[in-house]
């Protein structure tokens, strides 16, 4: 049945050239590779000296083996060798290919597809006519030259039906008295009058039928059952177990579309249905949109979701429940028990509901409502809700929509209402009569014993007619309607109780619930309430399961859509009516898939997937790329491939390159376990250097005099580097140095915010003054520009700063100037009686701004010795001890933050509890 | 007949090559003469060197009576020794020697002239006559032999290896013989028997390039030598590196030997290593009185 692999040559005495492959094995043997010369004045050593091993001067062996599989594959290679030549004997009668092109044969198209061209470059070569038919789509039997067809197979495409009888009966019609062979390239479902089409064709000639041999899947349409989605597959082969996975697809949040949730099917052995229950939270629910089987592309394997699954959140507020116990009065319990079963229902007050955004609110008897009321449901009406409002004794009595329409209701209402067929009145009850055309309920029976007893009564508008949707025998309007922005307000003129009529208590109410769009359960797809519907194609679905544009299709009657089997007219896909959607799937809920019989004399073949292929190039490429390695051998065992250092070389820093990356993110990571002082690399190396060994000085001063044990210090790329780890940032300024991007800038930002401080240094305050007078507090300007920085004061004598672990006045590096700005104080801070200093400000400074050079101070070499002299003679050494202290205080107050500034009371504080 | 145009340019070029060498061989000295200064001791001589108390040994005559008056003990005076040395030198410039392994090392003829003009510098600056042995520059001292020096330095040889030149060596003087040793070991021999039968003392500095210690040649290989006067073919070169080391073992273990007999210093060298602690090393060994 199936096609064995097979190999075949085009010109197959090309391969005699294979004899000379041990002819080419001595010659190559013999030869050995081409020496290296190499100037080696040690050579007057080797002299004399043997080689032990004779055999190496030939080629060895595996070099060998690589140049005859090289040569091999040539000669094979022009030998022309083909896979799965075709050697099907065939007659020089006018062939038929038959396809039923169903959606059950788009799962494996593309090898139908194949096969069929490979069918038609045979009956070109054969010079066979050929006619193409497909069932699914069936046109005048035509038999044409072969290539004419191969022209138009790429236009031959699945429909998402199913072959019908009359096609099938229409084509055993024309086969009648022609001679033809027959290949059925059949999708392997049963069906009626397949057997009758095959006896015509048989009587034709020959018929070989083809089928796919792992049989048709398909989706039957998701039910939405006790909270959950219950999918079912079905399959026409049920020999073994199979497991598959059905995707839920619908829009994200974002509106883009994507798999929401997935679901396993276990088919198991002899079991030709799968099923099981997907639970979904109601959001996501409503924005499922289909189910696909996944890695199957059928239209079968597609079910589209409608409003079934969708439960709708409805709403419901009384004017009137005061009236405790009397639950048949409440004129919300026959509304909740009509829509219990298939809606959502909230209850409480208007205000709590509407940010809920419910799909409907039902107002039963509610007359009037606050202006801010009135105003939020406006806004909800437009986002498209549905207002549906029952009239009462209230609304009957207030003054709601009497000389001005009300924007809640669609039409003015006279005052009082009336009442007919009671004691007190002429008349009897009345009926209601037949829904017009353009009403949503047209079609639904009236049933004759639902009379209507009292009702509000509409004041005669030259809107009212249009916005009547049903009336009363005697005319009057039962039920109003007009829109607002997207959504509507619908208008019972009676109430939602039994009270003025018997129409709460008939099916009917629940039958104009459900045309209103309040309900949507499985229910809504019966027989009886769809009679007299007009359905419009929304999107449909080709054989391939992919959804399509189904507007410009003309509509499809609402018993059809329920009961008429797919085909031209009815394709399966998502259809509307006003509000209402409902899916059309191929398969239906009680659907099976059977697998056809075929009478015991017909042969059935399998899809031959593996069609002749031709192989030449695949062989010289392989050629090639024996003759490339043999390139590299050679040069390995003759010793000059490691020639190319430049090779070598880029081989070396491709390795390296990640290595380099994890010993950056392996020192962050220890900057994240220690404490770290960094400075900002400026790009200039001596500033730079120097910053480093100063934060070098910096650190080990701080571990030998306080608890702070820094690590080694940190360099800081603002381009890269991430600065969160380190508690005080060193940037000394160059002129030259690059100013940071945008995003270097926003980390700083946020550096600063959160707590980080920079010291500013610009090394040069032995020639000038804080300010722009230098290169460097130019360029500091610019620098600074892009920071969040606070107002900035002269350091005051009573700062923080001075006292945070030293006592200290000045502030030296290598230079003594007096000028270092720190964030100024806030105006009302005052210097309190006795304190030491006022309580500037409650964070620590963000930044420190100097030109005293103090890395050149601080920094120390490897050893622990000064790198830079400061000053003179032993003044000078007692100029750099302050340095250090300076930055042993500026480290602590930024480790501190206000720790040390909010020390200072405590002697206050005991002082007062003392007393 | 060499026309002015011919001898201007090639003078220029020579002239070229010769400061980078003697520029090279004079920093190289300087690094050596930094706080050791050559020939300062007692010795013979017109200058006052030192007094020192009578040692047993020391004749009468040898007491310096005025000194010895002043203090009641009994001094010699001493003078500084200015009896010049001469100190010959042979550099093997033949073309074996002129073989780098690798791109960023000297050859072995650059580091070879390089440590002997160094060694020349040194050792005129001390007071000593230096000059090659042969009868082609004998020694002299003076700043003037140096330039004459580096110019010999630069003249290569022709044939594959070098030979010492073992004429016209002085009596007792000491000798400086710079080569990687590679030729024939017989001549080696000849000629540091014959030195050493004349009283010369010296050092043979063997001078190796790294490639030649380690055989890193590995496949099918032809081995020349540099003037291709000698040629080895093999099939696979790294077969015979156990050999050719143990060769190399025995070469450089005869030619210490040979150094042992006769009373001369064996140094070894690689152009691997820096200069310097080889210089360190000539000068030491050239100091030594046997």
């Amino acid at each position: 049945m199936t096609a064995g692999l097979s190999f075949g040559f085009a010109t197959p005495w090309v391969l005699l050239a294979l004899a000379l492959l041990p002819v080419l094995w001595l010659i190559l043997r013999a030869i050995p590779p081409a020496p290296v010369r190499r100037l080696f004045p040690g050579v007057v050593l080797l002299l004399g000296l043997k080689d032990d091993d004779t055999v190496t001067d030939r080629t060895p062996w595996w070099l060998l083996v690589l140049r005859m599989l090289a040569l091999a594959a040539v000669i094979v290679g022009l030998a022309g060798p083909v896979l799965n030549p075709s050697d099907d004997s065939a007659g020089d009668s006018p062939l038929l290919v038959v396809m039923d092109a169903g959606w059950a044969s788009a799962a494996d198209w593309e090898a139908r597809r194949t096969m069929v061209s490979a069918l038609l470059e045979e009956a070109a070569r054969d010079g066979r006519p050929v006619a193409l038919h497909r069932l699914s789509d069936p046109q005048e039997l035509r038999f044409l030259p072969a290539d004419t067809w191969k022209s138009r197979l790429a236009g031959v495409l699945p429909q998402p039906w199913e072959p019908d009888t009359d096609a099938m009966a229409q084509l055993a019609d024309a086969a009648a008295g022609q001679r033809f062979d027959t290949i059925w390239l059949s999708d392997g479902l049963a069906r009626d009058g397949r057997n009758a089409l095959l006896a015509a064709l048989q009587s034709a000639g020959q018929v070989r039928i083809v089928e796919a041999g792992s049989g048709v899947l398909a989706l039957a349409p998701p039910v939405f059952r006790d909270g959950r989605v219950q999918l079912s597959a079905k399959r026409s082969q049920s020999a073994l177990p199979r497991d598959i996975v059905v995707q839920a697809i619908g829009l994200d949040p974002g509106g883009a579309e994507r798999i929401l949730a997935a679901l396993p099917l276990r088919f198991d052995a002899l079991s030709d249905s799968a099923e099981n229950a997907l639970v979904l939270p109601a959001e996501l629910r409503a924005r499922l949109s289909r189910f696909e089987i996944q890695g199957n592309r059928s239209a079968g394997a597609v079910s589209l979701t409608d409003d079934s699954l969708r439960r709708r959140e409805v709403a419901l507020i009384a004017g009137r429940e005061d009236r405790e116990g009397l639950q048949l009065l409440s004129p919300l319990h026959y509304l909740r028990q009509a829509l219990q079963p298939s809606a959502d229902l909230l209850e409480g007050t208007l205000k709590d509901i509407l940010p809920a955004n419910p799909d409907v609110i039902v107002l039963a008897d509610v007359a009037v409502l606050s202006s801010g009321e009135e105003a939020a449901v406006l806004d909800w009406l437009d986002g498209g809700g549905l207002l549906l409002r029952f009239a009462g004794p209230r609304l009957a009595a207030s003054d709601v929509s009497r000389s001005a329409e009300d924007p809640l209701l669609p039409v003015r209402l006279r005052a009082g209402g009336r009442s007919v067929g009671g004691a007190m009145s002429w008349g009897q009850p009345k009926s209601l009569a037949p829904f017009p055309a353009d009403s949503p309920f047209f079609g639904l029976p009236v049933p004759q014993d639902v009379t209507v007893s009292a009702q509000v009564m509409a004041q005669p508008d030259p809107t009212l007619a249009d916005r009547v949707i049903a009336a009363l025998s005697d005319g009057t309007p039962l039920v109003t309607r007009k829109t607002v922005g997207q959504g509507q307000i619908v208008l019972v003129h009676v109430t939602a109780n039994a009270e003025w009529s018997g129409l709460p208590l008939s099916g009917l109410f629940v039958q104009m619930l459900d045309r209103l769009a309040l309900l949507s359960d499985s229910s809504t797809a019966q027989a009886d309430r769809m009679a007299g519907t007009i359905w419009q194609p929304l999107r449909v679905l080709d054989g391939f399961g992919r959804i399509e544009d189904g507007q410009s299709l003309p509509g499809v009657p609402g018993e059809d859509l329920l009961a008429a089997p797919p085909g031209p007219d009815l394709r399966p896909g998502l259809y509307r009516d006003g509000d209402r959607l409902i899916a059309r799937n191929i398969l239906t809920e009680d659907s099976t898939l059977t697998s056809a019989r075929w009478p015991l004399d017909v042969t059935v073949e399998g899809l031959r997937g593996a069609v002749s292929k031709d192989l030449t190039g695949y062989f010289l490429a392989a050629a090639l790329i024996l003759l490339a390695l043999d390139v590299l051998a050679s040069l390995a065992v003759s010793g000059r491939l490691w020639g190319a250092r430049a090779v070598a070389g880029l081989a070396l820093a491709v390795m390296l390159l990640p290595a380099t990356d994890g010993a950056r993110a392996q020192e962050t990571e220890a900057h994240a376990r220690d404490v770290v002082l960094a400075h900002v690399l400026t790009g200039d190396r001596q500033v730079d250097d120097t910053a480093r060994a100063g934060m070098r000085g910096l650190s080990e001063v701080l571990y030998f005099r306080t608890s702070v044990e820094p690590g080694p210090p940190a360099s800081v790329d603002l381009e890269r580097d991430e600065l969160a780890f380190y508690p005080i940032l060193y940037w000394p300024i160059t002129p030259d140095q690059p100013t940071p991007s945008r995003e270097a800038y926003a980390r700083l930002n946020d550096y600063l915010r959160s707590g980080g401080m920079i010291l500013f240094d610009t090394r040069d305050a032995d020639v000038a003054r804080f300010g722009a007078a230098s290169p460097n507090g130019r360029k500091l300007q610019r620098l600074a520009a892009g920071l969040d920085i606070p107002p900035l004061d002269p350091l005051p004598a009573d700062h923080v700063l001075t006292r945070t672990f030293y006592l200290l006045q000045d502030f030296p590096g290598r230079y003594d100037s007096r000028d270092v700005w720190v964030e100024a104080a806030p105006p009302d801070a005052e210097l309190i009686e006795g304190m030491p200093f006022r309580n500037l400000n409650d964070g620590v400074t963000p930044v420190v701004i100097g030109g005293n050079d103090w890395a050149a101070a601080w920094a120390m070499d490897d050893r622990g010795n000064s790198l830079f002299p400061v000053g003179r003679g032993r003044s000078g050494e007692r100029q750099r001890e302050l340095a250090y202290r300076f930055g042993v205080n500026i480290v602590m107050h930024v480790l501190t933050g206000n720790y040390k500034s909010d020390q200072v009371h405590v002697p206050a504080l005991l002082d007062r509890l003392g007393q | 007949m060499i026309t002015y145009t011919q001898l201007r340019s090639g003078a220029e070029s020579e002239a070229a090559s010769l400061p980078p060498l003697l520029a090279q061989a004079e920093h190289l000295a300087g690094t050596v003469l930094l706080g050791d200064h050559g020939r300062r001791r007692a010795g013979l001589g017109d200058d006052f060197w030192q007094y020192r108390p009578v040692q047993p040994g020391d004749t009468l005559r040898m007491i310096d009576w005025r000194r010895s008056a002043k203090t009641g003990a009994q001094f010699v005076r001493q003078r500084e020794w200015q009896v010049a040395q001469s100190v010959m030198l042979w550099v093997d410039q033949s073309p074996a020697m002129s073989f780098a392994s690798a791109r960023d090392l000297p050859t072995k003829a650059d580091r070879a002239r390089l440590l002997a003009l160094a060694v020349a510098i040194l050792l005129i600056r001390g007071g000593e006559r230096v000059g090659l042995t042969g009868t082609q520059l004998p020694p002299r001292r003076g700043e003037g032999q140096i330039l004459r020096l580096t110019e010999m330095f630069l003249q290569d040889e022709a044939g594959d290896y070098g030979t010492p030149e073992a004429r016209a060596m002085l009596p007792h003087a000491r000798a400086l013989f710079v080569s990687d040793f590679m030729g024939d070991f017989d001549a080696f021999e000849a000629a540091l028997t014959k030195a050493a039968d004349r009283g010369v003392r010296g050092v043979c500095l063997q001078v190796l390039d790294p490639a030649e210690e380690s055989f890193p040649f590995k496949g099918r290989a032809i081995f020349e030598s540099m003037g291709q006067s000698v040629i080895h073919e093999t099939k696979k070169a790294d077969d015979l590196r156990d050999r050719y080391l143990d060769r190399l073992a025995e070469r450089k273990d005869r030619l210490r030997t040979l150094c042992r007999v006769t009373g001369w210093h064996h140094g070894l060298h690689h152009t691997g290593d820096p200069a310097q602690g080889a210089l360190l090393w000539l000068h030491r060994a050239l100091e030594q009185r046997t």
